[in-house]
């Protein structure tokens, strides 16, 4: 795994804290403890479903709070591997499937919940509003090909389609995360209050542009 | 004092059976009492429940009003939570988040308030809030509210009908419609700052739909004073059409003989059209209109309501619609 120039300059300054961070990389809780966050949001929801927490609008307060999860940890998901590279932390790598499978998760209680408790489980009005709503036909396009890369993240299916294949296939996580901001842009567009929508898209800008950097830089 | 009845809501109590507030406020105590007492715990509950039922929700100054006479002014279906009623808003001056004007609006002064009426009427001037609260006998009124986003309650307004107001002012024949110019105080109200709209908030009616009994000049929900989120001091309520019609805080009533342009109107005129009568036949651009989910209402996994024309309201003002292609006019 290379490492990025400008960290290996610094490298004999960092060798203290980064091995103390690679030694609770590599703890064996560590995973446990990461599962325990990813589920904490999905926990509060439970819970507030079940005790009347959610205000006034409980179906849209747990279609809106799983959606905004889906995108934060989508944005995790994504920082995983410049982060890794940057802190010259390849530890990091072995949370990535994690995250992007909790990603899929949370847009799937999204999807389910969307579809129970404002639709009604009624399929005919479902496609009736995919045809009516771009940002509900945009939504589904994103899950889509989020379930298809749920669905190729095992181990052997990395085997089947061979490393560079599969490679190519899970890049379009940017795709996603491209389909999935303006999934939110649009509904949000109806009160032209971009506030929110512009923090993430940054986020994933500047995520998208250090993998380019990056890769511009190591081919000089 | 709010008055149920579980009958049709046309028979009205008499004067004399009317219970006078000191009594029923006693007998509420004694009630409490019977359920703080040990004996008796399970009747007492139950009968104190039966109280707080009617008891006003005891946040702001009472304001009292009579059941309405005015047909169609008291559903029987049942009012909202005052928590939800009053924590679930669109008021954009506070921000645009449903919490946001619970949050934020207690900035609001509501007095000193004055309105001004002005435009094409023979008495134009300038109400005080205290005046305007004594123009007219105060009714308490339970409408049905529909938003545009397809949600919807049941809330029991206290005000009068408009009219009373627009009769003393006495439109000139060129009067055809009423512009309501609500209040934009950037110290006060966040919002403003932002340009999600053409501040200040405007909204406008036909003068027919301004005179019509069901249009309501609200002071007070669940009889009490408006809440600020609400729209305090005074606002209007217009249960046929989207909520957005009813323009709150309202600082100028306007007469003019040109539709007025409205906010929602200019900022997506091919969205939001000048008369937004409720109508689950002319769906919104970017979603249905056909259903609605009324809060509060069984939970999450309640289903939706079937959306009805004009809000339910059609005997009551459809006839201010005859012969007018609603898909066009919408």
């Amino acid at each position: 795994m290379a490492q990025a120039p400008a960290v290996s300059a610094g490298h004999g300054r960092a060798a203290g804290p980064r091995s103390a961070a690679l030694r609770w990389l590599l703890h064996p809780a560590a995973k446990p403890v990461l599962h325990g966050l990813c589920l904490l949001p999905l926990v509060w929801l439970v819970y507030g479903a079940a005790f009347d927490r959610l205000g006034a609008n409980p179906a849209e307060a747990l279609i809106r709070s799983l959606g905004g999860w889906t995108l934060r940890l989508l944005c995790l998901t994504l920082a995983v591997t410049p982060l890794r590279q940057m802190l010259g932390l390849p530890a990091l790598a072995r949370f990535r499937r994690m995250l992007g499978v909790y990603t899929f998760c949370y847009a799937l209680l999204h999807l389910l919940c969307y579809s129970v408790f404002d639709m009604g489980l009624d399929w005919g009005e479902i496609a009736r509003d995919v045809a009516k709503r771009p940002f509900i036909l945009v939504g589904m396009c994103a899950f889509a090909l989020l379930l298809l890369l749920a669905a190729t993240s095992f181990n052997r299916a990395i085997r089947w389609l061979g490393a560079r294949r599969w490679q190519q296939l899970h890049r379009s996580v940017y795709l996603i995360a491209g389909l999935a901001l303006l999934h939110f842009f649009w509904m949000r567009a109806g009160k032209n209050d971009f506030a929110e929508v512009a923090v993430y898209a940054a986020i994933v800008a500047v995520l998208l542009l250090a993998r380019i950097g990056r890769k511009l830089l190591l081919k000089k | 004092m709010r008055i149920h009845s579980h009958h049709s809501g046309f028979d009205h109590p008499r004067a004399s059976e009317i219970t006078p507030r000191a009594i029923y406020e006693q007998r509420r105590a004694l009630l409490r009492l019977l359920a703080a007492g040990a004996g008796g715990a399970a009747l007492a509950s139950w009968a104190g429940r039966e109280a707080l039922a009617a008891t006003r929700p005891g946040k702001l100054a009472a304001l009292e009003g009579q059941r309405s006479a005015v047909a169609g002014a008291v559903t029987m279906e049942k009012p909202t939570e005052y928590q939800d009623a009053t924590g679930y808003n669109n008021f954009y001056e506070f921000g645009t988040d449903k919490a946001d004007p619970a949050r934020h609006a207690h900035t609001l002064k509501t007095r000193p308030w004055t309105v001004e009426v002005e435009g094409l009427v023979a008495r134009p001037r300038r109400f005080d809030i205290d005046e305007l609260l004594k123009l007219s006998p105060q009714e308490e009124r339970i409408y049905r509210l529909r938003c545009v986003e397809g949600w919807s309650m049941v809330i029991p307004w206290v005000g009068y009908s408009l009219a009373e107001l627009i009769k003393r002012v006495q439109p000139l024949g060129s009067a055809k419609y009423v512009e309501f110019v609500t209040l934009a105080d950037k110290a006060v109200m966040p919002g403003v700052n932002g340009r999600i709209l053409d501040w200040p908030y405007t909204e406008g009616l036909r003068l027919d739909e301004a005179m019509h009994p069901l249009t309501l000049l609200a002071f007070g929900m669940y009889g009490e004073l408006l809440p600020n989120q609400n729209g305090a001091p005074v606002r209007i309520v217009v249960p046929w059409k989207y909520g957005f019609k009813s323009a709150k805080s309202i600082v100028k009533i306007r007469f003019t003989e040109k539709e007025p342009a409205t906010a929602w109107n200019k900022a997506a005129r091919n969205e939001y059209g000048f008369y937004s009568n409720v109508n689950p036949d002319v769906d919104h651009p970017r979603w249905s209109q056909a259903t609605e989910r009324r809060i509060g209402e069984g939970g999450l996994f309640a289903k939706k309501r079937k959306t009805e024309l004009f809000n339910g309201y059609a005997a009551q003002v459809g006839q201010l619609y005859a012969g007018m292609d609603l898909k066009k006019f919408y």
